[in-house]
């Protein structure tokens, strides 16, 4: 049986049939990821006994009769700064790579509710911060398309592991592009929900105010599934809504008739390398082609998101991550002889040099002389830009654009850090916004690696995305029929 | 010196009596033993985020009422950013640009009369964990109080003298105590302050460079702290010299204080809002149903004191400032004919030994009773206030009229009585009634004295002044 060509619903009716039990699938998966790790790297942990002991209680209630959740069974993996009670969660950084947190976090205990088999912890770029996972402690993970490239990040690890088949699924955080940008480089769907639909309850902060989880998959229709599962109220999250969630996966099946597409023409000429702008405006043409709507989107100056999100991701980093300080938990460095020595000598050992460099950048921000130039204006731009998108998808239903400026970048490629934000300027704006954007695969280059698309819609109108989504997805099959 | 005056403002930390902590589901009660109270979100592990404990807001606003502020229709919380082993997230959150409270007023009755001292604002925010330090095994860090939800009182800087600033205290002290949101324990460390001192010539409206003493915990050391910094700066003025904008540790053991910081070190906190916490929006219906829970405060009571019962305003203050005994003296009030001589013997006898928590050691009806007896002239004020300390501490409710039956306190009245007695203090007293002649009015206390030991201190001693001078004025010079 070849469960990588299976997806999560059918995976889940296999098991109900008993045409395999959940040991099966998971000793499947871990056998992939034992055989596949030495050379990609996603995961830091893999968790193969509380796995299989997780399986078989599955197994167990399933011939039992039990009527179980439709994830249950199957095998995922969590990035690694998601709380998981008694497993190893280093956040991809020597400060905590040896915490074990005595809690799990809301998403995690959900996926236990669910009776979902954790398999284990991806790697990911130190705190979130990153696009390559090349910043991890514990080194970076290998694109499973091309081993020679990055799979993205910062959920690097988590999109590696499901684009290689180690995982049937796994979760990230994105905040600004963690999950959407290495779906794309890795060929996968990658959802960064609405702010505030799933609990952060239990994520290491890095963003407080746009971090999300969010679930990668090989389809629509998985991803569907999963933010089913995690999304909803946590009364420990005090941004989190609290509305009565819809289903995800009504859209599905109904296609883009009628459906008004944005394009941001102007961004497509000057931002992106030309075969991602015709993979882009090819997509556009085939929902078209099916009664979509495409008009061009104007907005005001957009280009001004960029410089606003990592001023204020600068800022929230340098505060969220004051904790790791070496005294309660986490690195200590073996060298002080006072209070100051182990603030200081801890937190220069421990963190790698972009934490540093976000966290200095964001103290500045904040500083009372600059706080009002800097940290309030970006607040203002923000508002500003959270305005012009909302504008813009009063006319439209969704706005269609590139996730990347390029495909996935060769390992070990030396940029400044200013190039490298500046990769990141259609990722951020949902992010800003605190819109869903919904990263899909359309199409790829000659040498076969894939372009991601994403779809960005107004706040919680995450079925219409993966309405929308599972369209563009068909094109891609067109394409290779 | 008197041509200086001090100008002082407060900042007081309050801690509020709530069931849970600020911002998790912890228990907030003093003497856990250390780090029992404690979860992720308050030791604040990675991940583990803050929700607002709505009963904070509610205390918070309670008080603010108590203290004549306005609340805020929408006040925000930010994160205060600093590096400290007692503060695990790296960052307090607190309230600045937005506070929960603004504005107010208390007015505080010293010797020296009435003062209104307004308020900047009163804010929420969470107290830290607290270090311990040990001989063997170093500091160790215990995180009970990390995230026990305090209310901060800063006021305007309207305060001129140490007495102000303890009369300011017990006021605060009172009023949270009335409205039930704190123990206002000093000694618990459930009430701190800070005092922010200048000094500047008496009668000049400019402020001078102040310094700031953080952290003072009881009223005495306030005072102290108070009087010592004062005559510090004034010295240093007087001598030409110029005072340093600093942070200040006052030591209570040696009563003076030495510089822990300059301006030039001064933190910057990086204050924020805090992105974890939506804005606290306090509707109209909430407020009105906050306000009606509010009892009657010192204040009225104090009004009521001085109006029906012709108590002086600085006995009526002293009465209210503690709401156990504003409640034990009305209560008494309302059994005698002399609530006045009630209210004398609580201020004289009662208050100075008064634990700070626990019930009051006697019943109204008993001091009603011994009012009425020292009201009736049946005891003299000595036996009254014997009779009063016997209470306090007996164990069974002492009846004082079955008392002073047993115990034959009654006092004499009766001038056939005292008659023999006063002939023979006179004779043996010489030179007291020489000087009294002389013109020497105290001389005339021996003689009673001697009354009142050969009667066992039961003399009428207005009634055995009055006869002695009747005698001595019929001795012939």
């Amino acid at each position: 049986m070849d469960f990588n060509k299976m997806d999560i619903e059918q995976l889940a009716s296999g098991l109900r049939a008993r045409e395999f039990t959940a040991v099966e699938l998971t000793r499947h998966y871990l056998a992939e990821t034992a055989s596949k790790e030495p050379e990609l790297n996603a995961f830091i942990s893999v968790t193969s006994e509380a796995a299989l002991t997780a399986a078989e209680s599955c197994d167990k209630a399933l011939a039992g009769g039990e009527e179980l959740p439709v994830l249950a069974g199957i095998p995922f993996a969590l990035k690694d700064n998601i709380s998981t009670k008694g497993i190893l969660t280093s956040s991809g950084s020597k400060m905590l790579s040896n915490y074990i947190p005595p809690y799990d976090a809301t998403v995690r205990a959900k996926l236990k509710e669910q009776r979902a088999v954790l398999l284990g912890k991806t790697n990911m770029d130190e705190f979130a911060m990153g696009s390559t996972t090349e910043s991890s402690f514990y080194g970076p993970t290998k694109n499973p398309l091309d081993t020679t490239r990055t799979p993205g990040g910062s959920s690097g690890g988590s999109a590696a592991a499901v684009a290689a088949g180690e995982v049937p699924f796994a979760l990230g955080s994105d905040t600004g592009g963690s999950v959407c940008q290495p779906a794309a480089y890795c060929g996968i769907v990658g959802m960064r929900p609405s702010y505030s639909l799933v609990s952060r309850y239990g994520v290491a902060a890095m963003t407080s105010s746009m971090d999300q989880v969010g679930p990668l998959t090989k389809t629509v229709r998985d991803n569907a599934l999963v933010l089913q599962a995690i999304a909803g109220h946590d009364p420990q999250d005090s941004v989190s809504q609290n509305k009565s969630l819809p289903d995800f996966s009504s859209g599905l099946g109904r296609g883009v008739k009628g459906l008004r597409f944005g394009l941001p023409l102007d961004h497509l000429d000057t931002k992106v390398r030309p075969e991602i702008k015709e993979a882009i405006l090819s997509a556009a043409a085939g929902l078209e082609s099916q009664g979509a709507e495409i008009v061009p989107v104007h907005t005001g100056n957009l280009d001004v998101a960029l410089p606003a999100y990592y001023l204020l991701t600068s800022a929230e980093v340098s505060s969220n991550l004051g904790r790791f300080d070496g005294i309660h938990y986490g690195y200590r460095s073996k060298e002080y002889e006072n209070l100051e020595d182990i603030y200081f000598n801890s937190r220069s050992e421990g963190m790698g040099k972009e934490t540093k460099r976000r966290i200095m950048l964001g103290t500045f921000a904040l500083s009372s002389e600059f706080y009002e130039e800097f940290y309030v204006k970006a607040q203002k731009v923000r508002t500003y830009i959270c305005h012009e998108l909302t504008m813009a998808l009063d006319r439209i239903d969704l706005i269609l654009a590139p996730v990347t400026a390029d495909i996935a970048p060769k390992l070990g490629t030396k940029k400044s850090p200013v190039e490298r934000y500046l990769e990141s300027f259609f990722v951020v704006l949902a992010p800003l916004a605190g819109l869903p954007a919904l990263s899909l695969p359309s199409g790829h280059l000659a040498d076969g690696m894939p372009i991601g698309l994403q779809l960005i819609g107004s706040a919680f109108s995450e079925p219409l995305l993966y309405q929308a989504g599972e369209s563009v997805m068909a094109l891609n099959s067109k394409e290779s029929n | 010196m008197s041509k200086y005056e001090a100008v002082i403002g407060l900042e007081v930390h309050v801690e509020l009596l709530t069931e849970r902590k600020i911002f998790c589901h912890c228990r907030n009660e003093f003497g856990a033993s250390p780090n029992t109270n404690i979860c992720p979100v308050c030791i604040a592990l990675p991940g583990a985020l803050p929700v607002l404990n709505r009963q904070v807001v509610d205390y918070a606003i309670k008080a603010g009422l108590a203290c004549n502020s306005e609340i805020a229709p929408y006040s925000q919380l930010e994160r205060k950013n600093y590096f400290y082993p007692d503060l695990p997230s790296a960052y307090q959150i607190t309230q600045g640009k937005h506070p929960l409270c603004l504005g107010g007023y208390i007015d505080v009755e010293t010797a020296d009369g009435k003062r209104r001292v307004r308020l900047n604002h009163i804010h929420i925010e969470a107290d830290a964990g607290k270090l311990v330090h040990l001989d063997k095994e170093g500091t160790l860090v215990d995180l009970n109080r990390a995230g026990v939800p305090l209310i901060e009182i800063v006021t305007e800087p309207d305060i001129r003298s140490a007495a102000e600033a303890d009369a300011f205290l017990r006021k605060i002290r009172a009023l949270v105590q009335y409205t039930g949101v704190s123990d206002g324990r000093m000694d618990r460390g459930s009430m701190r302050c800070d005092v922010n001192l200048s000094v500047r010539p008496e009668g000049s409206d400019e402020l001078g460079t102040r310094t700031e003493m953080k952290n003072i915990n009881s009223f005495n050391f306030v005072v102290k702290a108070i009087e010592h910094e004062f005559k510090r700066q004034v010295n240093i003025l007087e001598s030409g010299g110029e005072i340093d904008q600093e942070t200040r540790r006052f030591d209570s053991n040696t009563g003076t204080s030495s510089s822990l910081r300059s301006k030039e070190d001064a933190m910057d906190y990086r204050y924020f809002p805090d992105p974890d916490l939506v804005p606290i929006a306090i509707k109209t219906s909430e407020l009105e149903q906050i306000k009606a829970q509010i009892p009657e405060l010192p204040d009225v009571r104090m009004a009521a004191y001085v109006d029906r019962w012709d108590l002086s305003h600085y006995d009526a203050d002293l009465l209210t400032n503690d709401i156990r005994v504003a409640d034990f003296f009305e209560a008494t009030a309302e059994k005698t004919a002399y609530p006045k001589l009630a209210a004398n013997l609580i201020i004289a006898d009662l208050l100075p030994g008064l634990a700070e928590e626990g019930d009051i050691p006697l019943l109204p009806r008993q001091l009603a009773d011994l009012a009425d007896l020292l009201g009736k002239e049946e005891i003299n004020s000595n036996t009254g206030r014997r009779v009063f300390k016997l209470m306090l501490t007996a164990t069974d409710a002492l009846d004082p009229n079955a008392y002073i039956k047993e115990h034959n306190l009654a006092q004499i009245n009766d001038r056939s009585a005292l008659e023999d007695l006063i002939d023979s203090a006179i004779a043996n007293n010489k030179k007291a009634v020489a000087d009294y002649k002389n013109g020497k009015e105290i001389a005339i206390k021996a003689i009673i004295g001697q009354v009142m030991k050969g009667t066992s201190g039961l003399a009428n001693p207005l009634l055995t002044e009055e006869m002695i001078k009747e005698k001595i004025a019929r001795i012939p010079d």
